[in-house]
């Protein structure tokens, strides 16, 4: 179905783009809703036909899966979703990618949110993957949802010396103190790795400001593509790895798989979108290169 | 009273924060610094709230265009506020999370905001696509570069770009193309990256400074 | 005038049949899987529900319409208020009532940690901010903006200084000659292997000469000519492989979103992929 499904979407994304080619060389300006709707084609088709690629993890994302590998079991992990509706279809593979992971490695899951949006997404995820897979996991010993607060890089400044001055309850006001996962854990620097799920303000830029580097605490993200590039700055000193876009979350889920059996038929939302994305990203360049074509033509024309 | 208080104010919260990074003692006051800042970021969440309320209130009022609109933002406000506050159908009831799945306020946000604000950013992808054919032209040398960066990074994150060169033998591995993204991703743009971030910071620490000092007023507004 | 009105009143008869005819069919499949009575109706109606926000909001790509407004008001209105409601349970009754009140925290079932007088600087902060919606009484609101621009200036100065000012600076000192073995095992190896030891050289380089040129481009002080125009232009070359870099990475994260929606039009409205 795949590999049928992939001859018949670069078929039509072909004839589209050639069809595109000749009026541009005919010197026709060409409907800016035609162009909406070959892009709205190129996405839709390949989706229809489930194509997907493998993947191959890169090394700025196996340093960030070789972190969680190598820490022992029982490490504490500190997952933070600062992200929203804006960013989730790209980044939310990363963090159940990333929960999946880390729960299955043993170690121990404290869920944060630095935007208000990822406290629901928090919840969406201890009900639809914590509780579905792991039904063995306990809340309050292997996991907790400390949810929201408000503040951002001010949350950071007091968590990074002390956690019970902002968080003095969980998301379901059970007292951290109560809760065995918090026993002999003051603050941030407790943590054996930090991650940021984000790609706006408050992100993964923020948390190796404000905890990161002045706690020395390792930190790795995941970050909408958009802004990926400009974390590359603090890789790898900063920065452990970092996972940018949906290519990212990709490779981890891939990795992910091919190093876990128990993940074999897990949903890879990642490499299914990587499908889509590829054939998109092809539509795109040919938009430039039939656009300078164009372009050059008229010149030539003018001169 | 209406700018040596807020300038006073400014002066002892940012002094008071820089110096509990270097005096352990003052680390108390640094962390009720920024919790009392916590605690007032809700406060302007409200005044957001209030904001739009006022404003669409406003327009409902003096039947301004397309005020029916504007009815549309104060019921789905209405609407949403009810379902967090009451903690409507919330299984936990008033002490659980507001987020509880189930909740109204959780089935809100995954079928009515989450899919508004997604799609409202997917949009973007047709309008980027649009300029991609309309606006990307190579007029000039550092266009072409630009371009043929952009070019790499396309193919290079997608497994087109594997399939294209992989036939390149392992001696000239930077030259295929995913190798040759992580290169440009590695080097030329964390470089940039780099250059741009200093200058960033160096803008910041001035601006904090002259904020922290009373020289930077503007935020206070005209004088009255 | 009249024919456009009449239109419209058709489109609008025919998306709320569409929605209609959609919520049962969704509200059939979802108890064909043993959902109960009220669950089926219910997430019929919200599956169908975000299925048409979506639609509305796509709407506005062939050009602005009703439905788009309607889509893009609400959405205001509902983000707005989420995140109010958020911040309240989570900040104002999780931070503030269990310094200030014993039978609010009581009501609001959140452990009391005594009364402590400072937390009524950031309520009445607080409540000065909201005198921003007065005309009279607005000047109130410079306290409380005062006081956050004090805390984001004394945060971010030290911490943009220490990680991206000095570190950056530190991590552009790298060495020139990486894993150096001496003239003769270098020049016998200029290979382009990814991990070699000329490719890592090359790098460190374009970093080192990347970064100082760069800023020489976003120094103005002094005329761009001679040796400072030719570094300032290969800094402008480096920024547009940067810039390159970064449209690149935009593409790819609007086209993820774009999948996203259309992965749940397909897979979780229509039924059409698994």
């Amino acid at each position: 179905m795949s590999s049928v499904g992939l001859i018949i979407s670069l078929f039509i994304i072909g004839a589209g783009l050639l069809w595109l080619l000749i009026l541009s060389l005919t010197g026709r300006e060409v409907e800016r809703r035609i162009v909406f709707l070959f892009i709205g084609l190129a996405v839709s088709v390949p989706l229809l036909f489930n194509i997907t690629f493998s993947e191959r993890a890169t090394p700025i994302v196996l340093d960030v899966f070789d972190k969680l590998e190598d820490l022992p079991p029982g490490s504490k992990v500190l997952l933070s979703y600062d992200y929203g509706p804006s960013m989730a279809p790209e980044v939310e593979p990363m963090s159940n990618a990333f929960l999946r992971h880390s729960l299955a490695k043993g170690h121990k899951l404290y869920l944060m949110a630095l935007w208000a949006t990822g406290q629901s997404l928090v919840a969406t995820a201890v009900d639809s993957i914590i509780k579905r897979e792991f039904p063995d996991k306990v809340y309050g010993e292997d996991y907790v949802n400390i949810g929201f607060k408000a503040g951002g890089t001010g949350v950071l400044n007091v968590i990074i010396t002390d956690f019970r001055k902002m968080y003095l309850t969980d998301v379901d006001g059970l007292d951290l103190d109560s809760l065995f996962i918090f026993d002999g854990v003051k603050s941030l620097r407790d943590m054996d790795v930090l991650i940021s799920i984000g790609g706006g303000f408050p992100g993964v830029k923020e948390w190796v400001l404000f905890a990161g580097a002045p706690g020395n605490i390792p930190t790795a993200g995941g970050c909408a593509a958009v802004s990926a590039p400009l974390l590359y700055p603090y890789y790898p000193r900063q920065l452990l790895g970092l996972l940018g876009g949906i290519k990212g979350a990709a490779e981890y889920e891939s990795e992910l798989k091919k190093r876990y059996p128990r993940f074999e038929t897990m949903p890879t939302p990642g490499i299914k979108m990587m499908g889509p994305q590829t054939l998109a990203h092809l539509v795109v360049m040919a938009f430039i290169v039939i656009g300078n074509i164009s372009y050059f033509i008229s010149r030539r024309k003018r001169s | 009273m209406r700018r040596t208080v807020p300038l006073t104010i400014t002066f002892i919260v940012g002094t008071g924060l820089i110096l509990s990074v270097f005096f352990p003692p003052f680390e108390t006051v640094g962390e009720d610094f920024s919790l009392f800042f916590d605690i007032i970021a809700v406060f302007a969440f409200f005044l957001g709230g209030g904001n739009l309320l006022r404003v669409h209130g406003t327009r409902i009022q003096k039947k301004r265009r397309d005020w029916g609109y504007s009815f549309i933002t104060v019921a789905g406000f209405f609407l949403m506020l009810a379902a967090g506050l009451f903690k409507l159908w919330n299984p936990g009831g008033i002490t659980a999370d507001v987020t509880a799945p189930g909740s109204l306020f959780q089935l809100m946000y995954n079928w009515v905001f989450n899919p508004l604000g997604a799609t409202m950013y997917a949009l973007l992808a047709f309008y980027v696509a649009s300029a991609s054919y309309r606006a990307f032209r190579a007029k000039n040398s550092d266009a072409t570069i630009l371009l043929v960066a952009a070019f790499i990074i396309l193919l290079g994150r997608t497994p087109l770009g594997f399939y294209a060169t992989s036939w390149i033998p392992d001696s000239f591995s930077l030259l295929q193309i995913p190798n040759l993204a992580i290169w440009v991703m590695t080097s030329p743009n964390l470089a940039g990256q780099r250059a741009i971030m200093i200058g960033i910071a160096l803008g910041v620490v001035s601006m904090s400074l002259r904020l922290i000092l009373g020289v930077e007023r503007t935020h206070l507004g005209v004088e009255e | 005038m009249e024919g456009s009105k009449r239109l419209s009143a058709i489109i609008l008869a025919v998306v709320i049949a569409l929605f209609l005819v959609s919520w049962i069919v969704k509200g059939l499949a979802i108890s064909d899987s043993g959902a109960a009575l009220w669950f089926s109706v219910r997430d019929a109606f919200f599956i169908t529900l975000a299925a048409f926000l979506t639609l509305a909001i796509l709407s506005f790509l062939y050009k602005d319409n009703p439905y788009y407004k309607f889509a893009e008001h609400l959405f205001v209105g509902v983000s707005a208020a989420y995140w109010m409601c958020v911040g309240f349970w989570s900040t104002i009754v999780g931070n503030l009532f269990p310094n200030i009140s014993e039978s609010l925290s009581g009501y609001f079932d959140v452990p009391y940690k005594g009364f402590n007088p400072f937390y009524f600087i950031p309520l009445i902060l607080g409540i000065m901010l909201l005198m921003r919606l007065s005309a009279r009484a607005g000047w109130m609101s410079r306290w409380a903006l005062a006081w956050i621009v004090g805390t984001t200036s004394g945060l971010n100065l030290i911490r943009y200084l220490r990680t991206d000012f000095i570190s950056q600076v530190s991590n552009t000192f790298v060495p020139l000659l990486v894993d150096w073995k001496g003239v003769g095992p270098f020049f016998s190896d200029l290979s382009l292997s990814a991990s070699g030891q000329f490719t890592m050289t090359l790098a460190n380089w374009v970093i080192f000469v990347g970064v100082f040129t760069g800023l020489i481009y976003f120094f103005f002080s002094k005329e761009h000519k001679g040796f400072f125009g030719a570094a300032s232009r290969v800094g402008i070359w480096v920024l547009m492989i940067t810039f390159g870099a970064s449209f690149g990475y935009t593409v790819m994260g609007r086209v993820s979103l774009l999948v996203g929606r259309l992965t749940y039009l397909f897979r979780d409205w229509l039924g059409l992929i698994s």
